[in-house]
């Protein structure tokens, strides 16, 4: 689904201030895959995400997507096979439009944006019905701004929002760091359970140990923008969490 | 005329240009002041366009597209060369200055032939007065209902979000330097379109006419915004209205000033003294509620 060969990117090139945020890295993810990235502040894994998504362009290399080199690509042509939910709930959603208009824009992810009203009774029984599976009760209130929800009912409903539109590769860049342990809880399963129902293939950089641990059916190690280890299905499930604990010591 | 009637009727034609603020700062959050610029550009063509005999649907298109290329340019400056949006709109706004003398070639232009013009096309009343107003508040009304209608297609919802949640709105494939362009274009079209009609409302187009008059929108948006902002509006039409409302409001302000017998000198000071009341009365109310 995602193939990234000798990826590199250089920041303020030249400068005094030069880095090396990623330093030649060759990864292959596959359909369905559940792949989590570890590492410390610095080690270039949300340069990585950012690359893959397109928000930034590569210094030399190539990214392709479901067979097509999307390297020189923006994030907003991207969007055609890529989803993504942020750190920051806030970066996720429009706080000042409604939970509906929303999930309009996000129903419209791969398609044009015309000049129809797409907000029909159809529509919003489409947006009750997957907001529903939630179990919040905001499935009543889908009239409300976005900016009157907690964090944690935000980063549920970005994640929600990215299965709107056809979707082939979530990106989870911490969605759960900003969160209180129950929010975290909540929005990582729900991650999980629309990665597996949707059959997507999806990308989680975690400072949370646990939750590597839990997650995924691969797990990957960065250090100075590149790769340090690479555990695929059996050998992640067979990983201890002492194991995974002693990468970081 | 009745004073307050003039008001009535200028605030309306000031109105378009009130929307074009809103769509500008409120809905893409950008302080675009190519208005002053775009204004007498409206007002330029309008009365160039009539001085030589044009069928005035044609001026009305000319109008807005050329306040449209206005706005597309300072769009173009902020989002491809990275400008700040504010640094933009000055130098869009200073060029045009020049632009509007060439059209105008010379500083004032008054016109003559009154029946040719859109208050003398259509006879709704008797009393010219009035019939100026149901024509101005015709126009207002249709310009308005198309951008509320616009504001509710999945085109317009990118265009809130747009300005709202950048970072969102790229990630589900909005191509945000396209919107900005699109939405400053439509901005400073509408600003135009004030010029078009206070020119006709007027009779004359002048290169000065534009000189402060973004502090009219911004006032009339301030207006709204406080209003909306005291009764919790959420809906689109009600914000446009009470956009409408705010410049019609700011007129009439002006109007009683001069009324009272304040000497037209000192009408602009007495402006930015209205609009920082406008904009602190919030903090005013509150701090009062606090002690």
């Amino acid at each position: 689904m995602i193939n990234i060969q000798s990826l590199h990117k250089i920041f303020n090139k030249g400068l005094p201030n030069e880095v090396q945020a990623i330093n030649g890295i060759d990864l292959n993810i596959t359909n369905g895959d559940y792949l989590v990235i570890v590492g410390s502040n610095g080690s270039g894994k949300s340069t990585l995400l950012n690359l893959i998504a397109g928000s930034i362009l590569p210094s030399s290399g190539s990214v392709n997507i479901d067979g097509n080199d999307v390297s020189r690509l923006h994030d907003y042509q991207r969007s055609r096979w890529v989803a993504r939910v942020f750190q920051n709930p806030l970066s996720g959603t429009a706080p000042d439009l409604s939970i509906l208009d929303n999930f309009r824009l996000a129903a419209l992810r791969t398609k044009r944006k015309g000049f129809g009203i797409g907000i029909n009774d159809g529509f919003k029984a489409r947006v009750k019905d997957q907001i529903a599976r939630l179990g919040m009760g905001l499935e009543n209130k889908t009239g409300q701004l976005m900016g009157t929800l907690s964090g944690g009912q935000r980063q549920a409903l970005t994640l929600l929002m990215s299965v709107m539109d056809d979707c082939k590769i979530l990106l989870l860049d911490e969605p759960s760091a900003a969160l209180d342990p129950r929010s975290a809880d909540l929005v990582m399963q729900t991650a999980d359970h629309l990665i597996k129902d949707y059959h997507l293939t999806g990308i989680l950089i975690t400072h949370n140990l646990k939750d590597a641990f839990t997650y995924g059916n691969r797990i990957i190690q960065m250090a100075e923008g590149k790769i340090l280890h690479d555990l695929s299905s059996e050998k992640k499930t067979a990983l201890s969490q002492n194991e995974l604990f002693s990468w970081f010591s | 005329m009745s004073f307050y009637l003039s008001a009535l009727i200028m605030g309306l034609c000031l109105s378009m240009l009130a929307l074009g603020i809103f769509i500008s700062m409120k809905i893409f959050n950008i302080p675009d002041i190519t208005t002053d610029g775009s204004y007498t550009l409206g007002g330029a063509v309008t009365a160039v366009m009539f001085m030589h005999q044009q069928n005035i649907l044609l001026v009305l298109l000319a109008v807005a597209a050329s306040g449209a290329i206005a706005g597309a340019l300072t769009g173009l400056i902020h989002t491809k060369l990275k400008i700040n949006a504010l640094l933009a709109g000055i130098l869009v706004m200073t060029a045009l200055y020049s632009v509007n003398l060439i059209i105008m070639q010379r500083s004032n232009i008054p016109l003559t032939d009154a029946s040719k013009l859109l208050f003398g096309l259509i006879h709704i009343s008797k009393t010219d007065d009035l019939n100026t107003l149901f024509i101005v508040l015709l126009f207002v009304i249709i310009a308005t209902i198309k951008i509320g209608y616009l504001l509710k297609t999945d085109f317009g919802v990118a265009m809130r979000a747009t300005g709202n949640s950048e970072s969102m709105v790229r990630a589900l494939g909005v191509n945000t330097d396209r919107m900005k362009i699109i939405g400053l274009a439509l901005a400073n079209a509408l600003t135009a379109l004030s010029g078009f009609l206070v020119t006709q409302f007027q009779l004359f187009a002048d290169i000065s006419m534009g000189i402060g008059v973004v502090i009219v929108g911004l006032g009339s948006v301030i207006i709204a915004e406080t209003v909306i902002n005291w009764l919790r509006i959420t809906s689109v039409w009600g914000s446009l209205a009470l956009v409408l409302g705010g410049a019609v409001i700011f007129q009439f302000v002006l109007a009683f000033t001069l009324a009272i017998g304040i000497d037209a000198n000192y009408l602009k000071i007495v402006t930015a003294a209205f609009v920082l009341l406008i904009v602190s009365l919030p903090r005013i109310t509150q701090r009062g509620r606090a002690a």
